[in-house]
């Protein structure tokens, strides 16, 4: 498929590139290039689900790799593939359904038939879908292994041959692709969910504090205005892209008390404002937030005043891994020219009196780490959650063995 | 004065010399502060150098600087202000059928409501101030003018050389010895004794890297930074967002400060109270350098009560990046303010320790040093 490839080189340089702004783009324009993937995929007769995996997971290493800093491509490959196994066995399911009572059959992973070879099909598909899911106490009981999660697709080619052969490879792609839709259905509408969410939190004569600019800060701010609730904004400008100036103006538009100040005046604001609320970069498992930089500047000062930190994000940007050394590792170093012109200080830069090493450094990262502690508050379009409680969310969203996507050696 | 207070404010305005007009959108919660617009002064003023006859020449220069903003930092403003004074001092002769003590002290007095109308004094100017009219209240009723005026002269003299210039020698000398080869030191703005001590240490030939945090709108970092590198220090840049990336290699925290005050409270440049809290959760200490003249009686709990307004345009410029001026056409709208804080106050228990020329204290010994030095001891000799 060159067309497909074409389109995912494009993607990988544009990711390369830095061309694509915000999380929320990012995380629909991979999901649609993941779409495109799913539908121009040629599947086999059997282990089709394990075909499309393999497909996806390719096409996602690269993608990671391109900017393993924007975790949101890897949320949406994660969840891809997560759709493509539930898929996967709700046809099984369907499939036994649609063989009557010929349960016992050779499944090779279905093992649980040949305890109880009279159980329904449906039993057969909650029992597979809960092995699917988090892991509960029963199934940590009765010692199921992760086979559920091994080659499966078998079963539909198993003992339904000819009639139904190929309308239900069309169907595993058909339902991966709607589901794909779905997901970016609900990347494109998570700012109202959120929003929804705004009149709950922002109370009358409320001061709001944020940082830089968020779209789902500015959407949430709006939705409460909306709503005839009158609240005052102080607005940190989040230097060097200055995007608060951008949010101001907007808020201002509508009609919102609104406060410009540097960012350096974060910690003597902080004590008269009633509640911070920033957009986030991504949220890790343990309910740590990469946020644009400075924002761990104001959480502490929140923190230390005690006032409530909200992070607000729509659920693309979960990211069901573990955050080690963070600022490091999961930052961006931006241009210094951003800080400081090169022509201000060209004639300091004189490589020959220091001994070869520049005297200058001009640092000048994008990210910011925040540990979970210091939050108060996440609101993602399912609802408000406590940051302890991330983990469990993301095990709605993602299976466990997506966590790592690599290619696996071939067996 | 209470700047929240409408009759007062309406009479100060018929005494003031300089006219100001205020900002259209005054951030509510600052009403007790002045907050006026900035740039009109500076022609009217210039226009007047020739009227305003009860202000000697020397003060008015000063004045001038402090409304430009060519002047700041607190030793250089109260120095310039002493060396005001003491030009004006000179030129003094005591008119017919007053005294020298009563008629100089109300001139004091009207050069520095001048001064105050051109920017708000800082803690510093006002100790100077205080010790000054006190120095001359003291002086001895049968001195000739012209011994009075050289007795003044010397105490001004004595009190720029002892409480600014020989001072920060001192908080030099006690500051170095914290400094050990290999350490990152932090620093945000641009301090002149800690720049003092940086460039010292580095001709002492400690090894050490520097870490200078800048702030908008002043970007004085820049100056302190340009000053460093150009004497060989190793330098590394960044904006107070990136404070918590770069205060993982940060072994010591040093800041100047306006004010240090009874309660251990630090009053700084706005940005330094950030500083020092990030300091603080990542457990590094935070040293003050401040000179002895520049503590106060009075205390702060926040940076709201007590502060200065600058001009708030300079919020929505960014400088050198038009692209960027978003704002540009916005500060007209009824529901935008600009707010642009000059100060902020540090809470004590962020400041590890206050270097001062009497010596190394925690923030709490502060109002130690007012008993046992007595207000007197600190400012006089």
């Amino acid at each position: 498929m060159p067309d497909i490839q074409a389109l995912v080189n494009d993607f990988i340089l544009k990711l390369k590139r830095r061309k694509i702004e915000g999380s929320q783009a990012t995380a629909r324009q991979t999901a649609e290039l993941l779409r495109a993937v799913v539908s121009h995929q040629r599947l086999p007769y059997t282990n089709q689900a394990l075909a499309l995996l393999d497909a996806v997971r390719d096409i996602g290493e690269q993608l990671i790799a391109a900017n393993p800093v924007e975790l949101a491509v890897g949320n949406i490959v994660r969840r891809v593939l997560h759709i493509i196994r539930e898929e996967d066995l709700t046809s099984v399911a369907s499939a036994v359904d649609g063989l009557g009572l010929s349960t016992n059959s050779d499944d090779d992973d279905n093992f649980e038939h040949d305890d109880h070879p009279i159980l329904s099909a449906a039993a057969v598909a909650a029992a597979a879908r809960s092995t699917l899911r988090a892991p509960s106490l029963q199934t940590l009981l009765e010692g199921l292994p992760e086979s559920a999660l091994a080659p499966r697709p078998s079963s539909s080619g198993g003992d339904s041959e000819g009639k139904s052969k190929s309308a239900e490879r069309k169907k595993l792609k058909h339902d991966v692709i709607e589901a794909i839709n779905e997901l970016i259905q609900d990347i494109e509408t998570c700012h109202e969910q959120i929003s929804e969410q705004a009149v709950g939190l922002i109370h009358q004569n409320e001061v709001i504090l944020t940082l830089g600019r968020s779209k789902t800060v500015k959407e949430f701010l709006f939705a409460a205005n909306e709503k005839k609730r009158s609240f005052r904004v102080f607005i940190a400008e989040g230097a060097p892209r200055y995007q608060g100036h951008v949010l101001a103006k907007e808020l201002v538009a509508k009609g919102l008390q609104t406060t410009v100040i540097t960012d350096s005046a974060v910690f003597a604001m902080i004590s008269r404002v009633n509640m911070v609320i920033v957009g986030a970069h991504a949220i890790m498992a343990n309910g740590g937030v990469i946020a644009p930089v400075g924002i761990n500047m104001v959480a502490l000062a929140a923190q230390r005043h005690a006032v409530p930190f909200v992070v607000v994000a729509g659920a693309h940007k979960l990211c069901p891994l573990y955050p080690h050394n963070p600022e490091v590792l999961l930052n961006d170093l931006q241009c210094p020219s951003d800080l400081l012109d090169f022509g201000e200080f060209s004639d300091c830069m004189d490589f020959s009196t220091s001994g070869g090493s520049p005297l200058l450094h001009v640092v000048n990262p994008a990210f910011d780490f925040i540990p979970s502690k210091l939050v108060s508050l996440f609101v993602t379009d399912t609802g408000g959650h406590s940051p302890s409680y991330m983990y469990r969310l993301i095990a709605d969203y993602y299976s466990s063995d997506d966590f790592v996507v690599e290619r696996r050696i071939k067996s | 004065m209470q700047f929240d207070d409408r009759t007062r404010v309406e009479k100060a305005k018929k005494r003031a010399v300089v006219s100001q007009r205020e900002v259209r959108n005054r951030v509510e919660l600052f009403r007790h502060l002045p907050q006026y617009e900035h740039g009109p002064q500076l022609p009217y003023l210039e226009s007047k150098f020739f009227h305003l006859g009860h202000i000697h020449p020397s003060v008015y220069k000063v004045g001038l600087q402090y409304l430009t903003g060519s002047s700041t930092g607190g030793n250089a403003r109260c120095k310039e202000m002493l060396l005001g004074f003491r030009d004006a001092i000179l030129d003094y002769s005591t008119p017919p059928e007053k005294t020298l003590v009563r008629d100089l002290t109300s001139k004091i007095n009207s050069f520095v409501s001048f001064l105050i109308e051109c920017r708000p004094l800082s803690v510093s100017m006002g100790n100077a101030i205080r010790f000054l009219k006190s120095r001359i209240v003291k002086l001895q009723p049968n001195l000739s003018e012209s011994e009075a005026k050289s007795n003044l002269i010397s105490d001004i003299d004595h009190f720029i050389n002892e409480k600014i210039v020989i001072a920060d020698q001192v908080i030099v000398h006690h500051a170095i010895t914290k400094i050990r080869n290999g350490d990152v030191l932090l620093t945000h703005g641009h301090s002149t004794v800690v720049e003092m001590i940086l460039v010292q240490a580095h001709e002492l030939g400690k090894q050490f890297r520097v870490v200078v945090i800048d702030s908008r709108p002043k970007l004085e970092g820049k100056t302190l930074l340009r000053k460093l590198v150009m004497n060989g220090l190793k330098c590394t840049y960044t904006h107070i967002n990136a404070i918590s990336y770069i205060m993982h290699e940060v072994t010591h925290v040093f800041l100047g400060a306006s004010a240090v005050l009874s309660n251990g409270t630090v009053y700084s440049r706005v940005g330094a109270a950030c500083v020092a809290m990030v300091a603080h959760s990542f457990r590094i200490p935070v040293l003050i350098c401040c000179e002895a003249y520049k503590f106060h009686e009075r205390v702060l709990i926040d940076s709201i009560c007590s502060n200065e307004l600058g001009d708030p345009d300079v919020i929505s410029h960014v400088h050198e990046r038009e692209e960027l001026n978003h704002l540009q056409n916005w500060s007209h709208k009824e529901n935008l303010q600009l707010l642009n804080l000059v100060y902020d106050a540090t809470p004590s228990d962020f400041v590890s320790m206050i270097v001062t020329e009497h010596g190394m204290i925690p923030p709490t010994s502060v109002p130690v040093i007012f008993r046992e030095y007595g207000r007197d001891q600190l400012l006089f000799f």
